[in-house]
């Protein structure tokens, strides 16, 4: 049955080595990396990249959290502490959510998953990566040159009249970067539709491929309209050309409509990939396929298709007629359901399964937890009546921290500890994990709780001080931010040391089913020497048990 | 209010005391906090249940107790009821938030108007009767409130939590909101929508007084001159009595009665004139050419401020004949003024 499945080597887990010739050795030098067509020596460059501005984008969420300590503006001024908001929010969701998962798990394994050698356009992939980081110099340039203060939305007229700070800089980042996400975006596409191997039909497909189809679909058709709104933002600036200026017979709601047309769908090109991120690591540690596959794959390109018709509901108090805010409302509660359906089916995934709670599978607990509270707090920024109250407060802010850093953030790092030993051949030291884990999910908690409640006591977002009654909820919540710091820190501590010191993983340390856990650790820069052929579904446990059966007398 | 009393009385004294939530001051305010316990509990509901079903399925089949999985396709029952429920779910908070939202944003009929410009950074609420105010406002209890508000410069966005009503304020368009204030007591007012440098520092108080307190304070305030009268100033000075004077020789409409009828343009349709539409004409008069009239008058875009322009719609509004404008309740003690007449807009 197997007999057609090339496997490069299968050495006995204890004795296992780094198999000699891999993707990491294959060529040597920097500049072998700096010119790489390698899906995965991009997918590393990107790793390396997102997680630097991670850090910058955290550093700036202490200093948000150190000023807030206090209801005074002590700590530093306005306009510098209005700076330190705009960047992290910047870096956060431009540099790091958005390329997250898709640049670098996605990139990874999205053509070993599929079964092909690389990704349809090696070089536009590449390229990609050279556009963020562009992207990411101007968005650096605009903060060294003395900051940016629009917040991530670069709202008009303020952005675009009542700023001197370096607005054009840091929106010509974010334009840059969007081709670098809309060129991920068409690279997955094409190699999801053209490049499957044999016997990989559609509904052979991992998950991890689906979820990563539909955010790409978001990308490809969603972020054009971002980049037109940043050149309609800077022609503004520049040249005054009225289109967004009530005095020049302009519309500033324009300007809403067309930055939620994109920024609604931009939340599910965060968090979508992040689902399937999920999906693989439930099945592996409960040795199940996934409830109800076919519901999970198609909720993810309905929630793909719908989110483009939502954006409204985040002008309910703008003034919107009442009438299209009752469709935008009622359009907002059909695709909470989706996600609905997916929580409850990853729940069931565990029925009857054989369960085992490595670190991924922590991380992907912590994001039940954590994305149920996001989704359900949506809800209430769906009612309309509801958000009004509840608008620009910093309910907002804690209800978008646990669906994008408590949904997205513990998605990325169940995947980065799930791949990480098909990654760099290496284990990392499990209890250290598990520590960081439950370190993230309690600072995590105590950070943004804290944020609901301020956030229905009315205190606004974007506030550099506040009414002292504010106070004791705010010091919570600074106390959990330190307390996540570490459990942030600590990954990058001991994933760095495992590539060292690490053990040996062998080919598949988790015994999962996909396609590149049948390859060996680190993979080949060609992947696969023989195109493999595909016989069986996604998450067939009875397969793979078979098959390391006839390995084991074949090898032994 | 009149949700469930006894519980609900006790429920809310206890989050008062306990500073997690906020005073309950408007009468939105307990309708609002009513759907907000609904979605709590829907909330907790939902988390215990998934909280559940993981811990009870981690510890019924993990490996120890549980070697092999028992694969399982699916279940279409399952997968349905947990699309009903939510769905149900959903749409009763779609019905509910809906309601909730048109009795928040569509005021009575009744409502006594206040105007608010907000700016960087500050908030000043003009009451019809002259009363200007900054970072502050006063109104009294039992009464609906009605703000027009305007910007004019950035979005601001004015909020009163503990009124639970909030709304953006946008430049160039009118946006409104109402409540009705039920306790006496100051309430904080914040600007929402993050505006620049001193966002965080555009906060105001609402001072709630009862009835009798407010005459007092709006007859201490008064500047002697009430907006229509600061309105009817600007009307001379910026020339618009030259053409809109009302006799049959005028070059211009006349505008005594204009407000609240449906006036037809030269355009051929028809519109409602209200603050919005008169603002608009003000400034930009060739889009809005009253049907028998020549396209002559000048745009007065950039001569005028917003306050400006509060003062000419509200002397607008008020000019019943064209005569002169109406005495309003708190200026008596102006002499420039023609005795009070029945149908006269009050503040
Ligand atoms: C220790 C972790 C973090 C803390 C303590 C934190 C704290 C904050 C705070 C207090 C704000 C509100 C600023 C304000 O409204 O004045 C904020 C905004 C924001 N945060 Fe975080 N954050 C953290 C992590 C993250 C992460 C990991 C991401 C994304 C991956 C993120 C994305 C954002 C975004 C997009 C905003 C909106 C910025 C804006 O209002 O323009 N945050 N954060
Ligand atoms: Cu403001």
């Amino acid at each position: 049955m197997s007999a057609t499945h090339t496997i490069v080597n299968l050495p006995d887990q204890r004795t296992a080595t780094i198999p000699k010739r891999n993707y990491l050795n294959n060529e040597d030098g920097l500049l072998s990396w700096l010119f790489t067509g390698d899906h995965k020596r991009i997918a590393i460059l990107y790793l390396i990249s997102i997680t630097f501005f991670f850090f910058i984008g955290g550093a700036f969420a202490g200093l948000i959290r150190l000023e807030l300590l206090t209801p005074q503006p002590d700590l530093v001024a306005s306009d510098t502490y209005n700076k330190f908001f705009s960047m992290h929010g910047i870096v956060m969701i431009f540099l790091f959510l958005v390329p997250s998962v898709p640049a670098t798990l996605g990139n990874f394994l999205i053509p070993i998953m599929v079964g092909a050698k690389d990704l349809a356009f090696p070089k536009v992939n590449l390229l990609s990566w050279y556009l963020y980081w562009i992207g990411g110099l101007f968005t650096m340039a605009a903060l060294v040159l003395g900051g940016v203060d629009t917040g991530w939305t670069f709202t008009t007229p303020l952005s675009t009249h009542y700023l001197n700070t370096h607005v054009v800089t840091a929106a010509t980042g974010v334009f840059i970067i969007g081709f670098s996400s809309i060129f991920t975006g068409l690279n997955f596409i094409v190699t999801i539709h053209r490049m499957r191997a044999p016997g990989m039909t559609w509904f052979r497909m991992p998950l991890f491929c689906w979820s990563n189809y539909a955010a790409s679909i978001l990308m490809v058709l969603g972020t054009p309209v971002l980049a037109i709104t940043l050149v309609l933002v800077a022609l503004e600036r520049l040249v005054g050309i009225g289109v967004f200026d009530p005095t020049k017979g302009g519309d500033p709601l324009l300007f809403q409509h067309l930055f939620w047309f994109y920024s609604h769908p931009a939340v599910y090109i965060m968090i979508l990939p992040g689902m399937g991120v999920i999906s693989e690591v439930i099945s592996t540690f409960s040795r199940k396929r996934v409830f109800g596959y076919t519901a999970v794959a198609f909720s993810s390109v309905a929630i793909a298709l719908f989110g483009f018709f939502v954006w409204a509901h985040h002008m309910f108090i703008m003034g919107v007629s009442n009438y299209s805010a009752l469709v935008f409302s009622l359009l907002t509660m059909l695709v909470a359901v989706p996600s609905a359906i997916k929580i409850f089916n990853w729940a069931f995934t565990l029925q009857k399964g054989s369960i085992t709670f490595e670190t991924p599978m922590l991380y992907a607990f912590g994001f039940l937890g954590l994305f149920t509270i996001g989704g359900m707090t949506g809800v209430f920024l769906g009612a309309l009546g509801m958000d009004i109250h509840l608008t620009e407060t910093y309910f907002i802010v804690a209800h978008f921290h646990f669906v994008m850093v408590g949904g997205m953030l513990m998605a990325f790092l169940a995947g980065i500890h799930f791949w990480w030993p098909k990654m760099t051949g290496r284990m990392y030291p499990e209890s250290l994990s598990k520590l960081a884990a439950v370190t993230t999910f309690i600072g995590f908690n105590l950070t943004f709780l804290p944020q609901f409640i301020l956030g229905y006591l009315g205190m606004p977002r974007r506030y550099h001080a506040y009414p002292p009654e504010f106070q004791v909820l705010n010091v919570l919540s600074t106390a959990g931010a330190t307390v996540l710091g570490v459990g942030y820190m600590l990954p990058l501590l001991y994933l760095g040391w495992s590539l060292k010191y690490g053990a040996i993983a062998g080919n598949n340390p988790w015994q999962a089913t996909g396609l590149e856990w049948q390859i060996q650790s680190p993979p080949l820069t060609e992947n696969f020497i023989e195109t493999p052929v595909v016989d069986h579904e996604a998450y067939d446990y009875e397969w793979l048990a078979h098959k390391t059966a006839q390995e084991v007398t074949t090898v032994g | 209010m009149h949700i469930s009393p006894v519980l609900w009385q006790f429920l809310v004294k206890w989050l008062n005391a306990s500073a997690l939530f906020p005073r309950e001051a408007s009468t939105i305010a307990p309708y609002a906090d009513a759907l907000y316990f609904f979605l709590l509990l829907i909330t907790v509901v939902g988390l215990t249940l998934v909280g559940m079903l993981i811990f009870g399925f981690s510890i019924r089949y993990r490996k120890e107790k549980h070697p092999v999985a028992v694969q399982v396709e699916g279940s279409t029952l399952l997968e349905a009821t947990w699309t009903i429920i939510p769905l149900a779910l959903f749409l009763i908070v779609f019905v509910w938030g809906a309601l909730l939202y048109f009795r928040i944003y569509n005021p009575p009929t009744n409502a006594m108007n206040i105007y608010v410009v907000g700016k960087q950074w500050m908030w000043k609420a003009e009451h019809p009767g002259g009363q200007h105010e900054i970072n502050a406002l006063h109104v009294p209890t039992g009464r609906p409130v009605q703000l027009t508000m305007i910007s004019q410069d950035v979005f601001h966005s004015f909020s009163i939590p503990d009124f639970r009503v909030k709304r953006e304020v946008i430049p160039g368009r009118y946006s409104t909101v109402w409540f009705q204030a039920t306790t006496p007591g100051t309430y904080h007012i914040f600007c929402t929508q993050y505006c620049g440098t001193n966002h965080s520092a555009m906060i105001g108080e609402v001072t709630v007084l009862s009835p009798d307190d407010y005459d007092k304070w709006t007859q201490e305030s008064t500047s002697g001159m009430s907006l229509a009268q600061n309105g009817e100033r600007l009307f001379a000075s910026m020339g618009c009595n030259a053409c809109h004077s009302g006799s049959a020789a005028a070059r211009g409409p006349n505008l005594a009665g204009v407000y609240g009828s449906k006036l037809q343009l030269a355009s051929g349709s028809q519109v409602l004139v209200n603050d919005a539409y008169l603002r608009d004409a003000i400034l930009n008069p060739s889009q809005h050419i009253t049907a028998g009239y020549a396209p002559i008058m000048p745009t007065y875009q950039g001569q005028i401020s917003e306050d400006g322009l509060i003062d000419l719609v509200e002397y607008i509004k008020a000019m019943q004949t064209n005569y002169r404008v109406q005495q309003t309740l708190t200026t008596s003690q102006s002499n420039q003024t023609a005795p009070t007449t029945p149908g006269t807009v009050k503040p």
